[in-house]
């Protein structure tokens, strides 16, 4: 883990994985070591739990990278660290492209309320979008040398490489531009049932939602496309960053089946776009010191202990170390199993800590468990 | 609401159990468990899935479930329980053809992935159709409509409920009259209403139980009834009190623990006891974790129901186990 951080050429790092799984704390953790170790970093969380973000200096949800306090700067690094506000990094890119009364018609369309605000792919667009923009201000002043983000908590980790471009190619498509402009289209014989589709569609969007809703949507693309200049190709170039060399990908599970599950899935698809799968972080896994005391022999000897009741104490701590052998042996399992499919991947561990981490000395002891792991 | 002399299953309480949760937390597991749960004594209950997961019809091992109620298990004394995945399109094509007789137009929207566009850009949208299904599933309390006895809902997780369950609040600014906007009206009653109850599924554990107390605000701040909270995933302690004291203390005695390997013919060195004992001051500091997070839980005025963690995982039988849990302690019974 040490040499990603370490090399130069590494740029950026994306840290994927389903929800639950730490993703938050990885990329902070390895942003907080990277800085230290003298690389000057922006980490971009998405929704981070409140105590760790305060630990970073993150109170306030502005949008802008602010530099994290009590970060040990002494190898020359630079540790910075924002929140993703998906409704303002909307706004903010509405603002950047377009003209100050076109930008008012679209704030108060209420489909852009309604579309800005929601969950479904947008909040992976804008991750996305954000990620440009830093990757854009790290190579224009070199302020960064090293980004890593963290993606937003999907139903799947799938969704953050694919909501983006499933947006651009919705708003880019044929059924929008025949939405848009019925008329126009209408002497053309072969479009001409599509055409009837329309017509059709738009009289019951009118009678379901109202008359005014047709405007709303037809005024509210077309500004947008204005300001984006074809939402497809806007996608196309994220993802394409996202297969340029420098772009690094981790892989966050924990050693429990769900996790391992998407991990495999995601592994998979980043293979098939070429994109540079860095490794497997595996967070919460649980390890012994006393690895020859197996389930059987502490099984054993806990039941043997069970009617001495000059025993009962070591018994019960006999019992305590079966379960962890327990769950030690089904992680070492599940984990085997990913290893078996992809056996070129190289699996960083992070031990389980009894509590949750939020302050910086926990994220230095993810990050060194992740480096030794 | 007062009991339904109609219906032999029928009996106060909530007939709505719509269940989140953080993700990771079992919430489709204890949906599951639920609906098997209520199902008890021969009624009948639906399980819902609105999130194409087909979470469902792995946990009862059966292939995908369609846009159609099938019966996915049986349930003691006779009772059954049937699912349905509720597909966002579907229910969309199925609202406009109630309303509006579709006929061919059905064909072009189809084709023209005009369903994909409504819901897409407007995702507010999406959940007034799914909330309608649901109500539509629940159907008016002893009217014919209402073919079951429980309805249980395997909702969006903590962060998107509100938002989800909220659905005046999703179309207001998009449509102010017409047939959505009467339609959310209705959807809310009915969510507001006493039939309705939100259970939160959580863990003993930092995260899951702030995210719990979160959703019980949000969800109280919008009306709507907050019904109980369901720890999944509780170990039994293995460790007294005596032991977490000493533990906590760090004053576990050395010699007494030693003796005892020995007497059980296991290996005494230095190395096997710091690592024996350093596993159990973790144990000892997991457990002192989990009662903080149950106070905090406490605190909340909900019930509570506690299931156990299943070391050999989530299969049928452990699907049984969990509603038996459920059960014995009351669940559905008196209405959580």
């Amino acid at each position: 883990m040490d040499a990603l951080l370490a090399d130069r050429g590494t740029r950026i790092i994306v840290c994927c994985g389903s929800g639950g799984v730490g993703k938050t704390t990885t990329a902070a953790a390895l942003a907080l070591r990277a800085a230290e170790q003298g690389r000057r970093v922006c980490v971009l969380t998405i929704d981070p739990a409140r105590r760790l973000a305060q630990s970073m200096g993150l109170e306030h949800l502005d949008n802008t990278p602010r530099v994290v306090p009590d970060v040990d700067l002494a190898a020359g690094g630079l540790l910075e660290a924002m929140m993703l506000d998906m409704k303002r990094t909307f706004d903010e890119t509405v603002e950047t492209h377009a003209a100050p009364d076109q930008a008012r018609a679209i704030f108060a369309n209420p489909f852009y309320q309604s579309m800005s605000s929601s969950f479904t792919g947008t909040q992976e667009y804008m991750a996305m979008e954000k990620l440009g923009q830093l990757r854009a201000q790290a190579d224009a002043d070199g302020r960064w040398d090293l980004i890593i983000v963290d993606t937003p908590p999907s139903r799947s980790a799938l969704d953050f490489l694919d909501a983006p471009q499933r947006l651009g190619s919705f708003l880019d498509g044929r059924t929008i531009k025949l939405f848009l402009a019925p008329a126009r289209l209408g002497g053309r014989t072969y479009l001409r049932v599509f055409n009837a589709g329309v017509w059709a569609m738009s009289g019951i969007m009118n009678r379901v939602f109202g008359a005014q809703i047709l405007t709303n949507v037809q005024s509210l693309i077309a500004a947008l496309d204005t300001v984006f200049g074809g939402f497809r190709e806007r996608a196309e170039q994220t993802y394409a960053h996202l297969q340029a060399p420098g772009t690094s990908f981790l892989v966050v599970a924990t050693p429990e089946p769900d996790a391992l599950r998407e991990a495999a899935y995601f592994t998979q698809r980043l293979e098939q776009d070429r994109m540079a799968l860095a490794g497997l972080v595996l967070n919460r896994v649980h390890t012994t010191d006393a690895p020859n005391l197996t389930v059987e022999r502490s099984q054993i000897g806990a039941q043997d202990l069970e009617d001495l009741p000059e025993h009962a104490l070591a018994a019960r701590i006999l019992r305590v170390h079966v379960e962890r052998m327990h769950r030690i042996r089904r992680e070492t399992h599940l984990t085997q199993h990913f290893a078996a499919g992809f056996p070129h991947v190289p699996i960083a561990r992070a031990a389980a800590q009894a509590t949750d981490i939020h302050d910086l000395d926990g994220l230095r002891t993810l990050g060194t468990s992740l480096a030794e792991g | 609401m007062p009991a339904d002399p109609a219906r032999p299953g029928g009996r106060p309480g909530p007939r709505l159990h719509v269940v989140t949760g953080k993700g990771g937390t079992g919430k489709t597991t204890l949906a599951a468990a639920a609906a098997l749960a209520l199902a008890a004594e021969g009624r009948r209950s639906l399980l819902i899935e609105v999130e194409g997961r087909q979470g469902i019809a792995q946990l009862f091992d059966c292939p995908p479930l369609p846009y159609a109620e099938r019966r996915v298990a049986v349930a003691e004394g006779g009772g059954e329980v049937h699912a349905l995945a509720v597909d966002v399109e579907d229910a969309l094509l199925e609202y406009l053809q109630t309303v509006y007789h579709l006929g061919p137009a059905r064909w072009a929207l189809d084709r023209l992935g005009a369903l994909d566009f409504v819901t897409s850009i407007a995702p507010g949208l999406r959940d007034v159709f799914l909330t309608g299904k649901i109500c539509q599933a629940l159907g008016a309390p002893g009217s014919d409509g209402a073919r079951y006895d429980a309805v249980v809902v395997d909702a969006p997780p903590t962060g998107r409920v509100a938002r989800f369950l909220n659905v005046n609040q999703q179309v207001a600014g998009l449509a102010r009259v017409g047939p959505v906007r009467n339609q959310a009206e209705s959807i809310m009653q009915v969510l507001r209403s006493a039939q309705t109850t939100v259970h939160v599924v959580t863990l003993l554990e930092e995260m899951p139980t702030q995210e719990t107390v979160d959703v019980v605000a949000e969800l109280g701040g919008i009306g709507l009834p907050v019904g109980a909270v369901l720890i999944n995933m509780v170990r039994t302690p293995v460790l007294t009190a005596a032991d977490l004291i000493q533990a906590q203390n760090r004053h576990l005695p050395r010699a007494e623990i030693a003796a005892g390997l020995a007497a059980a013919g296991l290996p005494t060195s230095a190395a096997i006891l710091d690592a024996l004992i350093g596993e159990v001051l973790d144990a000892a500091d997991r457990v002192a974790l989990e009662a903080a997070e149950r106070a905090t839980l406490a605190s909340l005025g909900r019930p509570t129901y506690e299931l156990p963690w299943l070391a050999e995982g989530i299969d049928l039988g452990g699907l049984y186990a969990l509603a038996a849990a459920l059960t014995d302690q009351g669940f559905g019974v008196s209405g959580p």
